[in-house]
């Protein structure tokens, strides 16, 4: 049992959805990142997906664009997002974190050097967003075996036919991605995403958390009302581009999470 | 020396999408279904005669294919060694070998009921020649060009736009042709339903490397027989030489001849301004190691960390990190060589082409004729070379004109 399994069944028994809040590690610098990860559980956070950043991550809109930027820009690498991860954990060592990104990094690493140091620093669960099932034996698999969870993302396009393939070695939860496109982007509608989001709970036992689209305290309620959650990425990371204080972005984290914990 | 347990080098890539460790599907999975749908109907049309009928029909009267194989005899006497053929493949509409695909992508496309056409552009060649199939089609054309690509290729923004393409500049990243594909892909997630994304080189996710190098595989086909017509039945050349960006025109040339362990085959990357630790250059083979980016897994420029540099190259065409995975594979198996030109040897051989064969190529030629000036004078008579003259330089001669300090202000 992962730390993200034992907070879904905490949330469970209170009878509350999560919410999953996403950073980029290193923006706009490592000190700031750092006060701003700290910062989440206390505003409401239930689940910390740290953002690797790439340079060019092609799933991503130009908030999640310019995130990863300003973090490379300032120096950031894989092993200083370990480091924070670690230095959170000496803190906190409930609240779980998912590393999010592209393969590319972790690739050149080495996985099984990878894996080793994640499972050391505390992390998780990974979600790598160029690896579709297809592609299991790279990380997925050696992953789970480290006992790390692997997280799928499950999209519009993933019909009936594909579905058991996305479901079949994913855990700790299944990211329903709302819309066809890229992160920042237009809004999701909750009349279109439930039944999607009930086709997937059809099929497997595993929390469905929606993500893609979901910016203000409303639509995180709305959003997390017809799910087991939903993920907030690109709306905390606009504040953070904007250079507003950590009190601020964490206060308006607070707003969100309240909107999706009323649901 | 060749990989001895290897039987055919024409078997991949494996139901992966694999050669060997290059290739594969690293996409995200809004895109997988769309991917393996691509796959499917391309491995159908592949045995389908109707198809291949279509394809024929307009590489004749619309391309204007076959493209001549040309003795280039003066040129040959300058060498004083081989004697080198040129594939004339800059002869084709729209002055390259970029539509030898892009039709095969389109009659695709509209065979999957697709009506929305995406690609992204370097120099600007695969975008024109998109550009040009979409307008003969009459279908919606949207091209993603680096805006820095915008700046240098004016007159190939200008064609695509007469053609009625709607040419998008991307400022993301440092804006050449990495970030376009990025953005292609961005667009094509977002609208994958009614899009065709059209792929300009062998890189990509399977079946794109696949695919582009069969329809690009006409180049050494007609080699063969243009040869055997001019040297006597049965005689192969004796040694391939290609540029290489992403390596299409080369997969084109040198497929047809992996099997033939007689052929010697060069790959000719971008040194830029020099190989060497300032990374001032494209040669992913000769300067890079294995990663993923862009759906598949190739050598490419990178960082300690895996993050993508730039690559530099005087030639837009060639200015990408990466190259092609089966090139990758080739490389790592022996079967070809891969070397690299610098600017300077480039815009050397292209001036030689201009004086001694009456031929204005493309920089990205350029750089595939500088390696045959380096071989060809220390290779015997009987020794024949064919080079992949795979575009023209008209959209280069501001370029080139700057870097030899000639005013084109009127």
């Amino acid at each position: 049992m992962t730390r993200i399994d034992a907070k879904f069944a905490a949330l469970r028994a209170e009878g509350k959805k999560a919410f999953v809040a996403y950073i980029m590690a290193g923006d706009p610098d490592l000190a700031t990142s750092a006060a701003v990860m700290q910062g989440l559980p206390g505003a409401g956070v239930d689940i910390i997906e740290l953002g690797m950043p790439f340079t060019d991550p092609m799933a991503d809109g130009p908030t999640i664009q310019l995130a990863g930027q300003r973090s490379l820009e300032g120096g950031q690498t894989l092993q200083k997002t370990l480091d924070m991860a670690a230095a959170f954990r000496k803190s906190d060592n409930t609240t779980p974190i998912v590393l999010m990104g592209y393969y590319n990094p972790i690739y050149s690493r080495g996985v099984a050097k990878f894996l080793v140091d994640a499972k050391a620093a505390g992390i998780d669960g990974l979600i790598v967003v160029d690896l579709p099932p297809e592609e299991d034996a790279e990380l997925c698999i050696p992953a789970q075996a480290a006992g790390l969870n692997f997280i799928r993302l499950a999209t519009p396009t993933t019909d009936a036919k594909r579905l058991p393939k996305v479901l079949q070695n994913t855990s700790g939860f299944l990211y329903y991605v709302s819309i066809n496109g890229i992160t920042g982007a237009a809004a999701a509608n909750p009349a279109d995403v439930a039944p999607e989001v009930a086709r997937i709970k059809a099929k497997t036992d595993l929390p469905v958390i929606v993500g893609f689209g979901i910016s203000t305290p409303d639509a995180a309620q709305g959003i997390a009302a017809i799910a087991d959650g939903c993920v907030v990425g690109s709306a905390i990371v606009k504040d953070i581009g904007a250079g507003k204080p950590v009190a601020e972005v964490l206060a308006n984290v607070a707003a969100l999470a309240a909107g999706a914990h009323r649901a | 020396m060749a990989d001895a347990s290897i039987n055919s080098y024409m078997t991949g890539p494996d139901e992966q999408g694999r050669f060997g460790l290059f290739g594969g599907r690293f996409v995200s999975e809004t895109l997988m279904p769309l991917i393996l749908d691509l796959e499917a109907r391309y491995e159908f049309a592949k045995t389908d005669p109707t198809f291949w009928a279509e394809m024929d029909w307009l590489w004749k009267h619309y391309v204007g294919r076959p493209s001549p194989l040309y003795y280039a005899e003066r040129l040959t006497k300058h060498l004083g060694g081989a004697k080198i053929y040129l594939k004339r493949d800059e002869l084709n509409h729209t002055g390259a070998h970029k539509i030898n695909n892009v039709l095969g992508q389109i009659i695709l496309a509209r065979r999957m009921g697709k009506t929305r056409i995406i690609a992204e552009t370097g120099a600007g060649q695969h975008g024109v020649a998109t550009a040009t199939v979409c307008a003969k089609f009459g279908l919606q054309c949207v091209v993603y060009m680096g805006a820095h690509d915008v700046e240098r290729q004016a007159p190939n923004v200008f064609r695509m736009r007469l053609l009625g393409a709607e040419v998008i500049p991307v400022t993301s990243g440092r804006g050449t042709l990495k970030d376009a594909m990025n953005d292609a892909l961005r667009d094509w997630v977002t609208n994958v339903r009614d899009t065709f994304y059209c792929i300009g080189t062998v890189a990509g996710p399977h079946p794109y490397p696949a695919m582009v190098r069969d329809f690009q595989s006409i180049i050494g086909k007609e080699v063969r027989w243009q040869l055997a017509e001019q040297e006597g039945a049965g005689r192969l050349p004796d040694t391939l030489i290609a540029a290489i960006g992403g390596g299409s025109n080369a997969m084109g040339l040198f497929y047809p001849f992996l099997d033939d362990p007689s052929v010697n085959i060069i790959g000719v990357e971008a040194g830029g301004k020099g190989v060497d630790d300032r990374m001032q250059h494209c040669a992913s083979l000769t300067g890079g190691r294995p990663g993923v980016l862009h759906g598949n897994r190739t050598y490419l420029l990178q960082d300690d960390d895996g993050q993508i540099l730039e690559g530099f190259s005087i030639s837009a065409g060639l200015d990408y990190p990466g190259i092609g995975p089966e090139h990758s594979w080739l490389h790592d198996t022996g079967r070809a060589k891969y070397v690299s030109i610098t600017d300077a040897e480039a815009l050397e051989a292209f001036q030689l082409s201009c004086k001694l064969e009456g031929i204005i190529p493309a920089l990205e030629p350029s750089h595939a004729l500088a390696h045959v000036m380096k071989i060809a004078p220390t290779l015997p008579h009987d020794h024949i070379i064919v080079m992949n003259m795979c575009g023209r330089g008209d959209k280069d001669i501001f370029t080139v004109a700057k870097h030899l300090g000639f005013d084109m202000k009127i």
